[in-house]
């Protein structure tokens, strides 16, 4: 399909053009290579996708570019498929019940961009945290934060995840290592850094090692937010420092209505990763497959201590900014391209074309995922609104001041607890 | 040692000037030490803190400008990177966003970073992450994830480092939900409220002055001992009367006592209070102390509009308002920007002068206002 129709296609072309010796893969290549039969590879490697590392890190040369898929056994599959039509579902359902009335203020919705975030996500361990931005609920998900627990949360009702205090823009959830939820693009950046911190510090610090390797921190944004001056600050400090973290620019080439080439001086955003030295890499975000085999080269480097990638994802929002977004502004052939390149219809393809499931099985797991949907609305219908008493609770987690003390009371009554002169 | 002139030497890159600095006289009658006290230097006092939590808690690291090889650019982090190596004490590129953002996430996994901003000038460049990333984050997360982090550096102004060097932030942050906002004057509480914020499992901003440094106070065994520590939200009174209430925090508490000890010349007994603790402010010593002296003077160096001696004012109307004799008077900064000329600064800030004025006037001693060049 010529992709020569919309915009996007003058900063894609060099990008084609540069992959592994000069040789322009099949563009866009999602399409075609779910079509090639599987090929057997000795071990996975970056493959038909762009690295390029700067010069710092020139023994590391990206593998030769090929458009074909890496294995995937049928648990991974499905697994990869059951995750991106929850994302999809749910979704769907939040624009329904925004519609009705039962959710309310600013939601963004992901549809379309399912496959970046069961690509990464899907590959990370419970202690690996997640740190998104206001379009969060399917890295919630992904991250495995029940369906119910967010759609309760988006209903304002204190069965939320987050007891109704942070809604559609703010999913924290403690036990996943779900590290929000942020209004302000690139504020999760740093956020994430310092979680990235936090896992290298408790290794090399604390002397407290997992098995696998260093936690890794994900850092998910988009194309606007690469030209927020806390991104560099944080390309440079995450290298400086060597810090387990992936940035994952989930570039859908609008910021709002601003398109990404009307506001970046240089499109290419992986070329930002080696100006810092690190590898930058691009890849074609509507394929799960792909971003998953990226994801793991670059969550690995990272749990192995050798600091951050950067890595670009082309994908795609099909609805708009927001539910606000009448989305005038974006032309309907490269809505209809994009459409075309569904995610979860190019995976349904790839496996019954690899023969990995039947269209029966994968039926049910749309039931499946149909009936968890329609169980988090009636949740969070059912659920009850937060009570009063919960307007003033945890402003802090310790509201007297310097801690509670061994015996559960605040310290600052303790009488024998040191005052020293202060008159009290 | 009474009432002597002290000459110190100003500290920190940013100042090149000798400063005179007149003891506080009265002080130490006030304290009822033990009298073969020790005297410690506000830095002295930061120094010691930041080492004994640092050895008590390994999650404890420190991270800003200048902080290790410079040894910190006013001295605070002096010997800490020799001490604790650079996994735990780390200078950072000149990234304010990115490096408090990046103590707050690690904060959010349960290390304690102590941010220092070089001045509190420069937390405005991070101010996003103090306030949506830090002190919201146990509220939007109801309570899971809590932030144990502390943001200190030198605020208000220092001694002609011009208008964008000189501002006071306490009322700033203290107007935010979520945040412990601490202004210590003396060597005790330095090291004493120091210690509470970073123990404590909040965000605190933590407002030295970097005039106080150098400034030495006598402290009791007490105060030296490893687990020393103030309670947050408590008051001092730091010098008792029966006729005037003055209300200060950080530097303006030594003009206040060196106030107190002119009007009582004058037959004036004013009862001073350190709030050490802007938020959450102690309205119960102020309204005590008030409903004691029937009159009240707020003291504070920065701009007067929507600032903390306003915040005290309306806690008074409100708990105590039968009980004052005489208007609240209100002593602050003036309301420019502060300008860079000695004289001009001089007139920009509150002096002495300008204390006692106010409690003749809250007192009915009718003098009229009048600016001194």
């Amino acid at each position: 399909m010529a992709a020569a129709s919309f915009t996007a296609a003058k900063f894609l072309a060099p990008v084609a053009a540069r992959s592994g010796g000069d040789k322009a893969p099949s563009f866009p290549a999602a399409a075609a290579a779910s079509m090639r039969p599987l090929r057997r590879r000795p071990a996975p490697r970056l493959s038909s996708v762009l690295a390029v590392s700067s010069d710092v890190l020139a023994g590391n040369k990206a593998a030769p570019a090929a458009a074909a898929h890496p294995a995937v056994t049928r648990e991974e599959a499905l697994e990869l498929y059951e995750d991106m039509v929850l994302g999809r579902n749910f979704e769907d359902m939040c624009a329904q019940m925004y519609y009705r009335g039962k959710m309310f203020g600013f939601v963004h919705l992901y549809n379309g961009q399912e496959a970046v975030s069961t690509g990464f996500i899907k590959l990370l361990n419970q202690p690996d945290c997640v740190v998104s931005t206001y379009r969060d609920h399917v890295h919630a998900l992904s991250k495995g934060v029940p369906a119910r627990s967010v759609m309760a949360e988006l209903f304002g009702k204190a069965t939320g995840c987050c007891r109704g205090q942070g809604g559609s823009m703010h999913m924290f959830s403690e036990p996943h290592n779900l590290l929000g939820g942020f209004a302000f693009i690139g504020e999760g950046i740093p956020v994430a850094t310092g979680a990235a911190f936090a896992a290298k510090y408790r290794h090399e610090v604390l002397k407290q090692s997992g098995p696998d390797g260093l936690d890794v921190t994900l850092a998910f944004f988009g194309d606007g937010t690469c030209n927020n001056g806390q991104f560099f600050e944080c390309l440079n400090m995450a290298q400086l420092w060597k810090l387990p973290i992936v940035f994952v620019v989930e570039n859908n080439l609008w910021a709002i209505g601003m398109s990404h080439l009307r506001a970046t001086s240089d499109p290419e955003i992986w070329k930002k990763g080696p100006a810092f030295g690190m590898p930058g890499v691009h890849v074609d975000g509507m394929d799960v497959l792909k971003v998953r085999e990226v994801a793991k080269e670059a969550i690995d480097r990272a749990r192995r201590g050798e600091g951050p990638t950067l890595v670009e994802c082309e994908t795609y929002r099909f609805r708009g900014h927001s539910l606000a977004d009448p989305d005038e502004l974006r032309r309907p052939d490269e809505k209809s391209h994009y459409a075309a390149r569904d995610p979860i219809t190019s995976l349904k393809k790839y496996i019954i074309e690899q023969n990995l499931a039947s269209e029966a099985e994968l039926k049910s797991i749309e039931k499946k995922i149909d009936d968890v949907v329609e169980e988090a609305v009636e949740f969070a219908d059912a659920s009850p609104l937060p009570p009063r008493s919960q307007l003033l609770e945890n402003v802090f987690a310790d509201p007297k001041g310097f801690g509670i003390g061994p015996d559960g009371k605040y310290r600052c009554e303790d009488p024998k607890f040191t005052q020293g002169t202060a008159q009290v | 040692m009474l009432g002597a002139a002290r000459r110190q030497l100003g500290s920190g890159p940013m100042l090149g000037q000798v400063l005179r600095r007149l003891r506080p006289a009265s002080a130490d009658a006030a304290r009822g030490y033990a009298a073969a006290g020790k005297e410690i230097t506000v830095r002295e006092a930061l120094n010691t803190a930041l080492d004994e939590e640092m050895s008590a808690d390994p999650s404890v690291f420190l991270m800003g400008e200048e902080v290790g090889e410079y040894q910190g650019a006013y001295k605070i982090t002096k010997g800490l990177l020799d001490k604790y190596g650079p996994d735990r004490v780390l200078d950072t590129p000149i990234t304010e966003a990115g490096f408090t953002g990046i103590g707050v996430g690690a904060a959010y996994q349960g290390l304690r970073p102590v941010i220092e901003f070089m001045t509190f000038n420069f937390s405005m460049q991070a101010i996003d992450h103090i306030i949506n990333s830090a002190a919201k984050s146990n509220y939007m997360s109801a309570g899971q994830i809590n932030v144990p982090i502390v943001f200190r550096g030198p605020n208000g102004a220092a001694a002609g480092v011009g208008a964008q060097h000189s501002q006071c932030y306490a009322a700033w942050y203290a107007h935010v939900p979520g945040l412990k906002v601490l202004a210590p004057y003396s060597a005790e509480d330095a090291r004493g409220l120091l210690k509470a914020a970073i123990r404590d499992p909040d965000p605190v901003v933590f407002l030295e002055n970097e005039l106080l440094y150098g400034e030495s106070f006598p402290v009791s065994d007490e105060v030296l001992d490893s687990s020393f520590s103030l309670p947050i939200g408590k008051a001092k009174i730091e010098r008792k009367g029966k006729d005037v209430t003055i209300t200060a925090f950080s530097k303006m508490v030594g003009y206040a006592l060196q106030a107190a000890d002119i009007l009582s010349k004058e037959g004036i007994s004013a009862e001073v209070i350190n709030l050490r603790s802007i938020r959450p402010l102690d309205r119960a010593a102020i309204n005590a102390s008030v409903r004691k002296t029937n009159r009240l003077v707020t003291l504070e160096e920065g701009f007067p509009q929507h600032g903390v001696g306003a915040e005290i004012c309306m806690s008074v109307v409100e708990e105590s308002f039968e009980y004052l004799d005489a208007p609240v008077e209100r002593i602050a900064g003036a309301d420019v920007p502060m300008p860079y000329a000695a004289n001009l600064e001089r007139l920009a800030v509150p002096q002495v002068e300008d204390i006692v004025r106010a409690a003749r006037r809250a007192c009915y001693r009718a003098v009229p206002l009048a600016a001194t060049a």
